[in-house]
This record gives structure tokens, sequence and C-alpha cells, in this order.
């Protein structure tokens, strides 16, 4: 893919060729990943296929054995880089000895952001916490400070938003709010990679989707593209004839070969698998 | 540097909330209790000491007396320092609450600084509490004052905050409790250095005495309390040659001026290895 730009800016997140091994592991073997300004891309892939790994090596938590990456055109350990990011890691801590308004608080002062007690007031008011500002994070169950993560990852309104598994400890209603939220944040610009493993999620609100398995990029698309896998299956006298590579449109060629080589078609049909299948069938393939 | 001190503002409030100082304040009060009955019982019957060589009884007495306290700040103020370091790294890292600090545009250098720039600060103020309390006591109550007043008490800070550096370099490479025992035990060892010292001492053992002495120095906490004790009868005539030489954790042992540029150079040395440690690490 390389790099792009989209009117000269750089995109939110680009990964070239990305590599890490760590001692005798190899979780990335060669990544590449363009994420744009206002785009919503989610990282699908079984546990340990590398997601987690990928996202701490944008935000310098993890160096990466080789390989580029750049936030905003910046590298991930830069001032300018952690500037335009938010990040929420899928096992994380606040400390329980904070208010949710003193753990925003805190972090705005870290990112050197301007807002004041307006904009915790609002980030909280979006993940639906707007009721616990003042309470204390001990007190919180696991969904609430989850959602205090993603509005904790919103201070300094970031132009690139990395969630790694920011719905695992929520209930259904939960996650319909990350999801609008998620939906409001594009319409605002914000670019976001929200890794998972729960499809339905990315399936709902993801313009993209990048299948990821044993540390390398198996599949592409967006979710229809995805979850149209093609494939045609003819029906004739001699038996069944599969076009796993043919599409659609191929159809009406595959039938007249056939039947210019004499075969009698009974029945035609195109295979459409769902997401589901289709990641499963990419990833079974990969861990074989 | 704003975050440095946003990061050592955190680094107090955690020690607040979590009751770290509350602890230490009761270990603290009960401790001096006990001091000020041993220091009342001592100097109750000070006249029925018979210190050899001509020495006052007073001064010896205070000296051995506010010797072992001083010892005792230090122990406490390692405490706390090691409280407040041992999971800096290793321990906040597993447990999730050091990433989302680090993901902000704060360097690694300026968060283990922060938290240095903060133990440090919550030490010095302590022993300096303590000591000053501790030297008060023994004063009214025994009617002794060491010959030196602050240098002891700053020899004293000086050494918690090399412990502390020292637990921050360990935090870097173990998990919280493993770094807690590690710290405990380097601690440890340059209390026995300082006890091979004594024997040494006693013995008239050459050999004991010189690596008494060169360990004294590898763990400089130890070098630090020796002088410590050198200097609270620097002046009082024949004293330094007898008995404060054989302290159960280090007889005093005049470093010499050397000492104070050592310590920064080691504190320096050891947060350089911390920092490539911590920079080289996968979180
Ligand atoms: N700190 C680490 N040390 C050694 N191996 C690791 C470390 N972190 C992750 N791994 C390994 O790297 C692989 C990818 O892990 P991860 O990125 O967490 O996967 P995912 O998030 O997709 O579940 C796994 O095999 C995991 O065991
Ligand atoms: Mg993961």
């Amino acid at each position: 893919m390389g790099l792009r730009t989209l009117a000269g800016m750089p995109p939110a997140l680009s990964v070239q060729a990305l590599e890490k091994r760590y001692d005798g592991v190899q979780a990335l073997a060669g990544v590449d990943l363009v994420v744009e300004e206002g785009e919503l891309v989610g990282l699908l892939g079984p546990n340990g296929a590398g997601k987690s790994t990928l996202v701490k090596i944008a935000c310098g938590l993890v160096r990466p054995t080789s390989g580029a990456v750049e936030i905003c055109g910046a590298p991930p350990t830069s001032a300018d880089a952690r500037r335009a990011l938010g990040y929420l890691a899928e096992l994380f801590r606040f400390p329980g000895w904070y208010s949710a308004d003193e753990l925003l608080s805190l972090h705005q002062r870290l990112a050197g952001s301007d807002g004041d007690r307006a904009e915790r007031a609002e980030l909280l008011r979006l993940v639906g916490l707007d009721e616990a500002a003042d309470r204390s994070i001990d007190t919180m169950s696991k969904g609430m400070q989850q959602r205090l993560g993603i509005a904790q990852a919103l201070i300094g309104s970031p132009r690139l938003l990395l969630l790694d598994e920011p719905t695992s400890a929520l209930d259904p209603a939960g996650r319909r709010t990350v999801r609008t939220l998620l939906e409001e944040l594009r319409g605002r610009g914000v670019a976001v990679m929200l890794n998972s493993h729960l499809l339905s999620e990315v399936e709902l609100v993801c313009d993209r989707v990048a299948i990821i398995s044993r540390g390398k990029f198996v599949a592409e698309g967006s979710p229809e593209e995805l979850s149209h896998a093609r494939g045609v299956e003819i029906e004739t006298g001699s038996g069944m004839h599969s076009f796993p590579d043919a599409e659609r449109e191929d159809a009406p060629r595959l039938v007249a070969d056939l039947v210019a080589r004499g075969e009698s078609v009974y029945e035609v049909r195109i295979l459409r698998t769902s997401l589901e299948e289709s990641y499963l069938e990419v990833v079974e393939d990969t861990q074989e | 540097m704003s975050a440095v001190r946003v990061i050592a503002g955190y680094a107090l409030q955690e020690a607040v909330r979590r009751r770290v100082f509350s602890v230490v304040l009761w270990l603290t009060t009960l401790f001096m209790a006990l001091y000020g009955l041993a220091l009342w019982q001592v100097f109750k019957r000070v006249a029925d000491i018979h210190p050899p060589n001509g020495i006052e009884p007073r001064p010896f007495a205070g000296a051995t007396v506010f010797g072992l306290s001083m010892f005792a700040t230090m122990f406490l103020g390692v405490v706390l320092g090691v409280f407040l370091t041992l999971g800096v790294v290793g321990g906040d890292a597993e447990r999730g609450l050091l990433q989302p600090l680090l993901v902000r545009p704060v360097s690694r250098t300026q968060l283990l600084l922060g938290r240095l720039v903060a133990a440090v600060a919550v030490c010095t103020v302590y022993v300096a509490c303590v000591y000053t309390i501790l030297l008060l006591m023994t004063g009214l109550i025994g009617g002794w004052w060491p010959d030196r007043i602050a240098l002891p008490a700053v020899e004293l800070a000086a050494g918690v905050a090399t412990v502390a550096a020292l637990s921050l370099l360990g935090s870097v490479f173990l998990s919280a409790t493993a770094n807690g025992i590690a710290v405990f035990i380097v601690f440890g060892a340059g209390l026995v250095a300082g006890l091979l010292g004594s024997i040494g001492e006693a013995l008239g053992s050459g050999t004991l005495k010189t690596a008494a002495h060169v360990a004294s120095w590898a763990l400089p906490f130890e070098a630090l309390y020796q002088d410590g004790l050198a200097k609270i009868t620097e002046h009082t005539a024949g004293f330094a040659s007898f008995i404060l030489k054989l302290g159960p954790f280090g007889g005093a042992h005049a470093a010499g001026p050397l000492l104070g540029v050592w310590i920064a150079g080691y504190v320096l040395v050891v947060s350089a290895l911390a920092l490539a440690g911590f920079t080289r690490r996968d979180l």
C-alpha cells in the first residue's frame, strides 16, 4: 500500500513492513497498513494474532524489530505523535484512588490539553458517565472503567484513536453507546483503529476491515467485500464443478463453456459467505 | 519540565491516597515513643555508666543512643523510599497503570525523573523531620547535643535517596514484589558490611576492615551512615577512636570529602542504567 497522502496530509497511521519478534515469538511478520483521516478501520483476528502488538508499536510502547510506523507523519515516540493520539489498552487499569474527573484532569495536564472542566464534562457525557464524575474509580464496574478509558483516550481531541478491544467488558447497551460514539467521531474526521475479535461489532461500524492471523494480514476490504466472498458452483450431469475464484459476473461465461463442452447444467450457485464465515475461512487456512 | 512536575505530583498524590504515609507515620510514632522511653531510662542513671578511657558518661550515652536512632531514621526513610519506588516500572506496567501515562507526550526519562524527584523530596522532608525530633528529644531529655547538627541529617537523607534510586533501577527489571525483596537484600548487605567492619575493628583484622570499607562504598548508603556517625562526635576528644567504631550496623568512619562526589556519580550512573533498561523495555 505504501505511503499515500490525501491532499498533502500524511495519513493518520501508516505502517510499513512492520515486524516484531519477542524472544522466540514472531508476533508480527511484515505488516502494511494505512489509516486515513476520518477512517474507521477494524483489526480482526484470533487471540495471539498480533493485534495488540501492532497497536502498542503504534503508540511507542513496544519497539519494532524492523519496519516503520508514522502517526500523522511523526514517529510514534515523538511528542507530536503522542499529541495526535488517543489510546485505550486491552488490559488497562486506572488509579483506583482517583475519581473519574481527577483522572481526566491528570490526562489533560499530561496531554497539554487546554480543555478545562467543560472538556471533561463533555467527554463523561459522551460515554454516559456524567453522573459518575466524582465517583472513585475503585467503586466502578469494569464496564464503567472501560467507558472512562474511552473518555480518557479522547482527551485533547486526538486525530487518531487506537482502541484495543474497547468493548470487552461492556453489555449490549454499552456496546451500542460506543458504536454511536465511534460514528460521531468519524463524522468529526477522527481516524479510528479498533481491535476486536467481535465480528458483529466490526461489521456494524467499520469502513474497512483487516484480518490478521499469525502476524500477517490475510484479508482486507470493506465488510461488504469480505462478507461477499467469491466462488461459483455449477451442478452438471457429470457432477459438481466449483470455481472458487470466480465471481457473479463470471457465471454466464462458465455456464457457456460447460455447455459448449456438452455438459448439461442443472444449477448455478453464487457463493456468498457472511463476514464470520470468510473470517473463519482465512483464519483457519493460516492456523493449519 | 512540566511533564516531570505533573508526574511528580501524581506520585505524591498516589502516596497520600494509598496510605503509604500513614503506615510509615504510625511506625515512626511507635519508634519515637520507644526511643523516648529508652532515653529516659538511660539518662535517669547516667552517673552509673562507667565508660572506659576517661570519656564522660553523658556524651558516651548520648552519642551511642543517638547513633542508633540515626540508623532507625535511615531504616524508616528507606522503607518509605522503597514503598514509593518499588513498582514504578515493572509493577505498574504489569497492572496496566503505566501505559496510559506513557502514550501521552511524556518521555520515559521524564517519567523516571518525576518519580525519583517525588521520592527524594518526600524522603528528604521525612528524614529531616524525624532527625530533628530525635535530636530535640536527645538534647532535651538527655542533655547531649551532637558536634555536627545538620550534616549527619543531610547524609542520612542522601543515603535514603541512594536506596530509592536503586529501587527505581530494580523496578525496571523486576516485578514489584521481587524488587522489594531485592532492594531489602541490597540494604541488608550494606548493614552486613558495616557489621563486618565492626568485627574487623574488634579483632584488629585489616583484611576484614578493607573488605567492609570497599563494600560500604559499593553500597554507599552505608558509607554515608558511617560518616554521619563520625560527624556526631567529630570534636569530642578520644571518642572517634573508641566506642562508636563498633556500632552494630557499621561504626563511625569519616569518609572524607570525596564521598559527596561519589554519591552524586553513583546516583547518576544508577539512574542512567535505569533509563537505558527502561528505554529498551517493551510495555
Ligand atoms: N511481551 C511479550 N513477550 C513475549 N511474547 C509476547 C509478548 N506480547 C505478546 N507476545 C506474543 O506475541 C503474539 C501476539 O500477541 P498479541 O499482539 O497480544 O495478540 P492479540 O492482541 O492479537 O491477541 C502472541 O503469540 C503473544 O504470546
Ligand atoms: Mg490483544
